[in-house]
């Protein structure tokens, strides 16, 4: 995005919190690849603001398999007050196959019910984009590459629909994490480095979250 | 989409459809979603010229969850280059965020192509058999 589609996508923000009806929350969708940690970052949201967890936590992919709404978070910064409802939505693929679950010692039944869970959590999560969520926090494991297709194409359906996006990197408590690769992925777009698991710079995510969604 | 002239049954190798954006250009949504969903459960590579919008990628992703089945069909890997953002510089084209929707789109299915490696001016696949 140049400097005058990133000039369009912030007075697009600024009209949207100028016009937005205050007394509804927003829903901020929380997107990205599977494994990421949308979960933990979700739980940590709504732990720290309402005292509930949203949804179980894994290491095996596809554990969130429906999208979940935690509503009326509200979220207090710099004197101002954010009411959302957080969408921890599935990890967004092209392809699931139930073999891989075979590897995380699961009986092929359970794989083949979890696969085909997993593709309707991921349908479900794009019908979500498309239809109701007024914003997205992009999570990104920071020891992965970002530079994917699932991560390119996602990215460009958020901005085809103007809803203001905050890129999270997340796993900065592990060594292979490199934020600035994250950055450099989409240069368009701020990214805010932070460890969910740990806690690690939620104040700044807290601080985005206003500014972006308030 | 009509078969091609080869006589060669779809075991003997891996059929490429290249198609142009004339051809793509008169269909709905749902129609370009369709023909490349039948041509990759097929088996067949399908490249786009000028590849999809946003809001086609999207259902493309939503449609391929709802085929997926353990059986016979595990989904789709798709590769294109980032949007260009330098086809339409004019001032008033950049102030509307106007961009061309043109990026060639490489989709096979996920089981018989193999991403190696993506930067902004290559994309190399590894293809195999099913």
């Amino acid at each position: 995005m140049g400097l005058f589609a990133e000039l369009r996508s912030s007075i697009s923000r600024v009209s949207a919190s100028l016009f937005a009806d205050d007394s509804e929350p927003k829903r901020i969708g929380i997107y990205g690849p599977p494994n990421a940690g949308k979960t933990t970052l979700a739980n940590r949201i709504a732990r720290d603001w309402t005292g509930d967890a949203v949804g179980p936590e894994s290491h095996i992919p596809h554990e969130t398999r429906r999208a979940r709404r935690k509503e009326n978070v509200e979220i207090k910064r710099n004197g101002k007050t954010v009411n959302i409802d957080i969408v921890d939505t599935p990890g967004v693929t092209t392809k699931v196959d139930y073999s891989e679950f075979l590897e995380h010692d699961m009986e092929k039944d359970e794989a083949v019910r979890r696969s085909r869970e997993a593709t309707e959590g991921v349908a479900e999560a794009m019908h979500w984009l498309r239809e109701d969520v007024d914003g997205v926090i992009y999570v990104l494991d920071s020891t992965e590459d970002p530079f994917t297709q699932v991560n390119t194409m996602l990215i460009g359906i958020i901005e085809s629909r103007d809803l203001p996006v905050l890129i999270l990197a997340n796993k900065t408590d592990l060594g292979e994490s490199n934020i600035q690769r994250v950055s450099n992925a989409f240069p368009q777009h701020e990214t805010i480095p932070l460890s969910a698991l740990e806690g690690e710079n939620m104040d700044e995510v807290y601080e985005k979250i206003a500014e972006y969604f308030g | 989409m009509p078969e091609t002239t080869s006589e060669g049954g779809p075991g003997d190798g891996v059929q490429i459809d290249l198609i142009s954006g004339a051809r793509m250009s008169g269909k709905t949504s749902m129609e370009k979603i369709r023909m490349i969903l039948d041509g990759v459960r097929d088996g067949k590579i399908v490249v786009l010229e000028t590849g999809l919008t946003p809001d086609e990628e999207s259902k493309l992703i939503e449609v391929t969850m709802t085929e997926i089945n353990p059986d016979d069909f595990t989904g789709i890997e798709i590769e294109s280059f980032p949007q260009s953002e330098t086809n339409d510089t004019s001032l008033l084209g950049r102030l509307m965020g106007k961009q061309s929707s043109s990026k060639l789109t490489v989709i096979g299915p996920a089981n018989q192509i193999q991403s190696l490696h993506k930067d902004e001016t290559l994309i190399s696949a590894l293809v195999s058999r099913k």
